[in-house]
């Protein structure tokens, strides 16, 4: 469906994109994750067809879309987009709105899909109403029906959710995956929020510096990192020092810690093993004891921020049930699946 | 997005052949000249097209206009305007014998370049109860701490007031008269501003005793269909200065037929009009200006003011002042 | 990554459209009155400049400079309290006054002058009056004098501050509720939030209205002519007309130019350092709050006062003259007069819009230093005076006349007159030379609305070019459009010297009317066609005003 191909994206020799390539299934929802000036939101730029690339190209329903020499203009491409600040014409009600990109379509035809965009985003109670007279979350839903209402190859989604409430983002993300499925939508959606794209993508691409770190799941993006970057950026966690001391074994300040496959280090290899706050289990049986430095609530979890006797800062997540004192010494034990480790000159 | 006003103006630009005309570029208000050129246009059939503006705004429209200008005809209100036209060559001499005959040498450019149309004297006004005449005698006198503060008249930048001054310049020279314009100024009842109507009017009011106007405006002002204008004037009077010696200083509204003109013997003819009976009589009557021919006699104000001395100073030498009188004006602080 | 590839223009447009390179010629076109109005500077004039400096040059300055920081700090307060007064509050009157507000704009400022000096001066009737009743002479009383710097000041800022309010008063309507809201949580009283949050964000519209303000007071020449004030417009003419230099005049003019460009860098920095926006995409428009009794009339008069002072008055004093001498000058061709000058309006007013919007949009889609430089170079001709224009315009079109008109010659023999020179094009042009200031402003004003995002959704809904213009930019524009429109109209009406210079044959104007007979001393008899421009102009001021509050009642 997509497909981009070492694509580089400079204004004023600033190059903003280097070398990116991904692919994205017809009826997937992609991600671009990162932080905010990474570049994430030009890459989103450059496939809808707003900019050019210097190298590579974009292609879409196999067909090329973009390259150096040649441009598809926006309006031919069938992209939808959903931008920012959502960008809803002041002058025309939502319904208007969302008619805006259906002028082709015969009258009947064009009130039918209205109707069913309308139903589908829950927008029948504010459909009349102008811009100005609507809620954040009754703008967005309006944005999202305008950029689907002409059934679009691909949908773009340019930060939808950063003018919403943090507690509501996560829901509306979930509620809008659904509704993109159900459609059958390919999309690609742009943010700096992890827990965003986690409820909304297939796959995500993590963004750094204008370069594409890694393209994947959510689950391999957490658990199989390809680089300290990526570990770094996606979830919580720490890095542990450690030496191999045999092809599946490592031994940190926490005990030798075993893998279910071999990590492929060479022995006496220094390297840094991450460790997510998931790995540490709450053991008030251990021998092995750390400090509570510092807790947050979670509702089911408490996360503990722990210092091992060396000092050494690691985190834990513990059923909420075990309430401990700030200061106190706990008991902890390493229950890890599989190692993800990096040659420490390279970690971060 | 031009076209529009593209349109127009070809549209303006190409009848522009019909019959016989004359084209006048004229310093003279539309409302003062304009019945004249009417009564002209029924008599002859020549018709007259008109542009009335500042005549120093109409003379460099003329010059950048250059040969193609369609103007026939420059009408100014002094003669100073109509010098520097000529000096800039946009004047050309034309001779008819009944101008010469009509318009006296002083009041007309030896060459013909130009002809005075009416005569307007610039005098003293004063307030009928405050001041006695006989305290009165030239503008030179204008200058005597006696009056200080007692002396209202408009600013420097007036051509009227600059032709005055280029004038006592040519009659006394560069120091006698920076002398005299800084006694003037000193007499100053307050900082010139507005026209020569406001003048009398001041002086009506008793901000100031005395003040320099040109007649027809005190003669506009008694003819005047507002009360408030007339009670003013009637509270002045006239008097005309250097009597007794050169005479009252005067300048003339004229014409000069120019270099560029396509329709010179139409021009000539307006021009010959203009100094017509009827229309000396017009100008007597309506702009209560002198005429500039002789034996025609001006409306009821003008006859019952008494004949006058006038300067015969030939008026060519105020437009070459004209430029020393400004420098003059502002060194003594003439606002 | 970069080596080799030449910088891409945003927006994939690499190369110039036929539509940028006409702008960009017919912006050059309309430059270049103000290039050969400062390339003056580099003829010789002279020991002009000697006599000048020596005599009157500083006193044109100092004039100048009080002149203008008079008005300016007059006509700020005269418009943004009854702006803000209007638009957050609800008093008796105040809907009324939301419009009459604007009349002032309709009053040339040369005719509010002569209003006022045939009233208050020291022959008006008021002081005759007063001398009457009180046995008094001239000197036994103190009577502010009308004409005078001061008096200039308050004649120019009664008719200048609708620029003013007119600009805040769609600053305050674009404003959010939640900003006041947000100030008196944080424990801000409504009059210092006023001050505080309100002023500052509106400030960017109210120092564009500053900038037009001053810039016509720079070029007024009517008023402080009549009132005896030497400024630099006065010794421009003085110069050229007594002093017969006209390149000193011009160089005078260039040294105005630069002030005034000084001027708007000054207020462009000051917009750049507060570039304010609003981040809520939750606008609530702020619900206008209801006064009681003292506090109303305060307001009242308050929002009344100069409307009384710069409309009623004069209008009403004007109103009184043509009582005494309709008879005399309401004649046949007193409705030619009224029709050559709605023609003149209505063409330059509708050709101003269309540059101002292929200017703007040409900046828009080309934004950079030329494209920025140019446009505001396109308005400097609003602080030249007339004259100057009218004489930077008729050098470049007489020029260019007399070359045609060799060509034509070379090949039909000679014979035809002038093309351009006293034409009515020729006088559009320098109305649109001197006026553009104003549609610009307002179509600039306006593009800010219309956010890139929203071409960028248009176009991604398959909408582009001409349709996306009619679609979203032309019904969001609406408002900005019909102001620049009204206020270029509005101020052709009144415009005086460059008519006067520049006209046709037979071609008159009110203006030129009001002004031949005001000039020749007969304020009475002008009062007719000054009327008629007041009236003329009132019509579109009220149609603008209340364009204005339907565009605030449809969206914020």
């Amino acid at each position: 469906m997509l497909e981009v191909k070492n694509l580089t994206v400079a204004f004023d020799d600033k190059t903003v994109i280097a070398a990116v390539s991904l692919r994205l299934q017809r009826g997937n929802i992609g991600c671009l994750l990162g932080p905010s000036g990474c570049g994430k939101t030009t890459l989103l730029r450059t496939i809808a067809g707003f900019e050019q690339p210097g190298t590579g190209e974009v292609w879409l329903n196999d067909r090329m879309a973009s390259s150096p020499n040649a441009l598809l203009q926006v309006e031919q491409r069938g992209v939808g987009m959903v931008f920012q600040d959502f960008a809803l014409f002041p002058h025309l009600t939502a319904e208007d709105n969302i008619a805006f990109g259906l002028q082709c379509l015969p009258d009947a035809a064009r009130q039918t899909r209205i109707d069913e965009v309308v139903q589908m985003l829950a927008i029948a109670d504010f459909r009349h109403k102008h811009p100005h007279q609507l809620s954040g979350g009754q703008q967005q839903r309006v944005a999202i029906a305008r950029a689907l209402a002409p059934r679009p190859h691909l949908l773009l989604l340019d930060e939808p959710f950063s003018n919403m409430d943090v507690e509501l983002r996560e829901q509306i993300a979930r509620e809008l995956r659904t509704i993109l499925k159900q459609d059958g939508m390919t999309a690609i959606l742009v943010t700096h929020n992890q827990l965003e794209a986690f409820a909304m993508a297939d796959e995500i691409g993590v963004i750094r510096d204008g370069g594409l770190l890694q393209w994947d799941s959510a689950f391999n993006l957490y658990h199989r990192p390809s680089g300290p970057q990526v570990a770094d950026f996606i979830g919580e966690g720490v890095f542990l020092d450690g030496i191999a001391i045999s092809p599946t074994q490592i031994k940190t300040e926490l005990g030798v810690l075993t893998g279910a496959a071999p990590h492929g280090h060479a022995p006496q290899t220094q390297v840094s093993v991450l460790i997510r706050p998931d790995d540490i289990v709450h053991d008030d049986n251990s021998k092995q004891t750390a400090t509570v430095r510092d807790k947050v609530f979670r509702g089911a979890e408490f996360l503990y921020t722990l210092t091992l006797p060396n000092g050494t800062r690691i985190l834990s997540l513990v059923p909420s049930h075990h309430d401990h004192a700030i200061g106190e010494d706990i008991g902890i034990r390493p229950q890890l699946d599989h190692l993800v480790l990096f040659q420490s000159d390279i970690a971060m | 997005m031009k076209y529009l006003p593209l349109l127009f103006s070809l549209l303006l630009a190409l009848p522009t052949a019909p019959a016989e005309q004359v084209n006048v570029y004229s310093g003279r208000k539309e409302a003062l000249i304009k019945p004249l050129f009417d009564a002209f246009t029924q008599e002859t059939g020549i018709r007259v097209n008109l542009v009335t503006g500042k005549a120093d705004a109409l003379i460099k429209r003329l010059e950048l206009e250059g040969e193609r200008s369609p103007a026939d005809l420059l009408v100014t209100v002094d003669a100073g305007r109509l010098y520097r036209a000529q000096a800039l060559g946009l004047l050309q001499p034309v001779s008819s014998a009944q101008l010469e005959r009509t318009v006296p040498e002083v009041y007309r450019d030896p060459q013909g370049y130009w002809y005075g149309l009416s005569i307007r004297a610039r005098v003293i006004v004063y307030a009928k109860e405050q001041v006695n005449p006989a305290q009165l005698s030239t503008y030179e006198a204008l200058a005597d701490p006696v009056w200080s503060g007692q002396l209202c008249v408009r600013s420097s930048a007036n051509i009227y007031n600059q032709s005055l001054v280029a004038a006592m310049l040519v009659h006394h020279g560069q120091d006698a008269t920076e002398q005299w314009l800084r006694g003037l100024v000193a007499n100053f009842a307050r900082a010139p501003k507005g026209g020569d109507r406001d003048q009398i009017k001041a002086v009506a009011a008793g901000q100031c005793r005395l003040a320099l106007v040109n007649t027809y405006y005190l003669a506009g002002m008694l003819s005047s269909a507002i009360a408030a204008e007339v009670n003013a004037a009637r509270q002045v009077a006239l008097f005309w200065p250097n009597q007794m010696d050169r005479g009252a200083h005067v300048n003339i509204s004229g014409a000069g037929v120019t270099r560029s003109a396509q329709h010179k013997d139409s021009a000539v003819r307006l021009l010959e009009y203009l100094v017509s009976v009827p229309a000396q009589e017009w100008y007597g009557k309506t702009n209560h200006e002198f005429p500039i021919r002789a034996g025609v006699a001006g409306g009821e104000i003008l006859q019952s003011w008494c004949e006058f001395k006038a300067d015969d100073l030939n008026l060519t030498v105020l437009g070459e002042k004209n430029q020393a009188a400004v420098r003059a004006m502002d060194r003594a602080g003439w606002k | 990554m970069s080596e080799a590839k030449p910088p891409l223009q945003r927006g994939g447009l690499t190369h110039i459209s036929p539509w940028t390179a006409a702008t960009a010629l017919a912006g050059a076109t309309l430059l270049l009155p103000v290039f050969v109005i400062t390339a003056s500077v580099f003829l010789p004039s002279g020991d002009i400049w000697r006599h000048l400096y020596d005599t009157v040059l500083a006193e044109y300055l100092r004039n100048s400079l009080l002149l203008a920081l008079g008005v300016g700090c007059l006509s700020l307060p005269l418009g943004v309290l009854p702006a803000w007064l209007v638009t957050l509050y609800r008093f008796p009157g105040s809907r009324q006054l939301e419009w009459a507000l604007l009349l002032p704009l309709a009053m040339p400022a040369y005719i509010i002058a002569y209003t006022y000096t045939g009233m208050l001066d020291v022959a008006g009737p008021l002081q005759s009056w007063l001398r009457a009743a009180f046995a008094w002479h001239y000197g036994d009383y103190w009577f502010p004098e009308v004409r005078s710097l001061p008096g200039a000041i308050l004649m120019l800022a009664l008719v200048l501050y609708p620029y003013i309010y007119l600009l805040a008063r769609a600053a305050f309507l674009e404003q959010s509720a939640c900003v006041v809201e947000v100030a008196r949580t944080l424990g801000v009283r409504p009059a210092q939030a006023f001050f505080k949050v309100v002023l500052p964000l509106a400030r960017p519209a109210i120092s564009a209205g500053l900038a037009l303000v001053l810039m016509e007071t720079l070029a007024d020449y009517g008023t402080v002519q009549y009132f005896g004030v030497a400024t630099f417009t006065t010794g421009v003419f003085k110069t050229w007309f007594g002093l017969g230099s006209s390149i000193a005049a011009a160089q005078l003019s260039a040294l105005l130019m630069l002030f005034v460009l000084c001027l708007l860098v000054l207020e462009q920095r000051a917009r750049r350092l507060s570039r304010y926006h609003h981040t809520s995409a939750r606008n609530t428009r702020l619900e206008p709050v209801t006064l009681r009794r003292h506090v109303a009339l305060a307001a009242f008069c308050l929002c009344a006062a100069p409307v009384l002072f710069g409309f009623i008055i004069p209008a009403g004093q004007l109103l009184l003259w043509v009582i005494q001498t309709w008879h005399s000058s309401l004649d046949s061709s007193f409705l030619a007069l009224v029709w050559n000058s709605m023609e003149l309006a209505f063409i330059t007013a509708l050709l101003a819009l269309l540059l101002a919007l292929a200017v703007c949009y040409t900046r828009r889609r080309h934004a950079g230093l030329v494209t920025n430089a140019a446009s505001r170079l396109l308005g400097m001709g609003y602080a030249v005076p007339g004259t100057v224009i009218a004489v930077g315009v008729l050098i470049p079109f007489t020029w260019l006349d007399r070359h045609l008109l060799a060509w034509y010659d070379a090949l039909f023999g000679a014979g035809a007159g002038l093309l351009l020179s006293g034409t009515i094009f020729i006088l559009v042009f320098a109305y649109l030379v001197r006026f553009l200031a104003l549609s610009l402003n307002a179509v600039e004003a306006g593009l800010a609305k219309v956010k890139p995002s929203m071409d960028e959704a248009g176009r991604s809904l398959g909408v582009s070019g001409f349709s996306l213009l009619r679609r979203v930019h032309i019904p969001i524009l609406r408002g900005s459009l019909l102001t620049g429109l009204l206020l270029v109209f509005v101020d052709v009406l009144k415009e005086l010297p460059a008519t006067l210079i520049l006209r046709p044959f037979n071609f008159n104007t009110l203006a030129v009317r009001a002004y031949e007979l005001a000039n020749e001393e007969r304020l009475a008899e002008a009062a007719l066609p000054a009327l008629a421009i007041v009236l003329a102009g009132i019509i579109p001021v009220i149609i603008l005003s209340r364009a204005i509050s339907r565009s605030r009642a449809a969206y914020a």
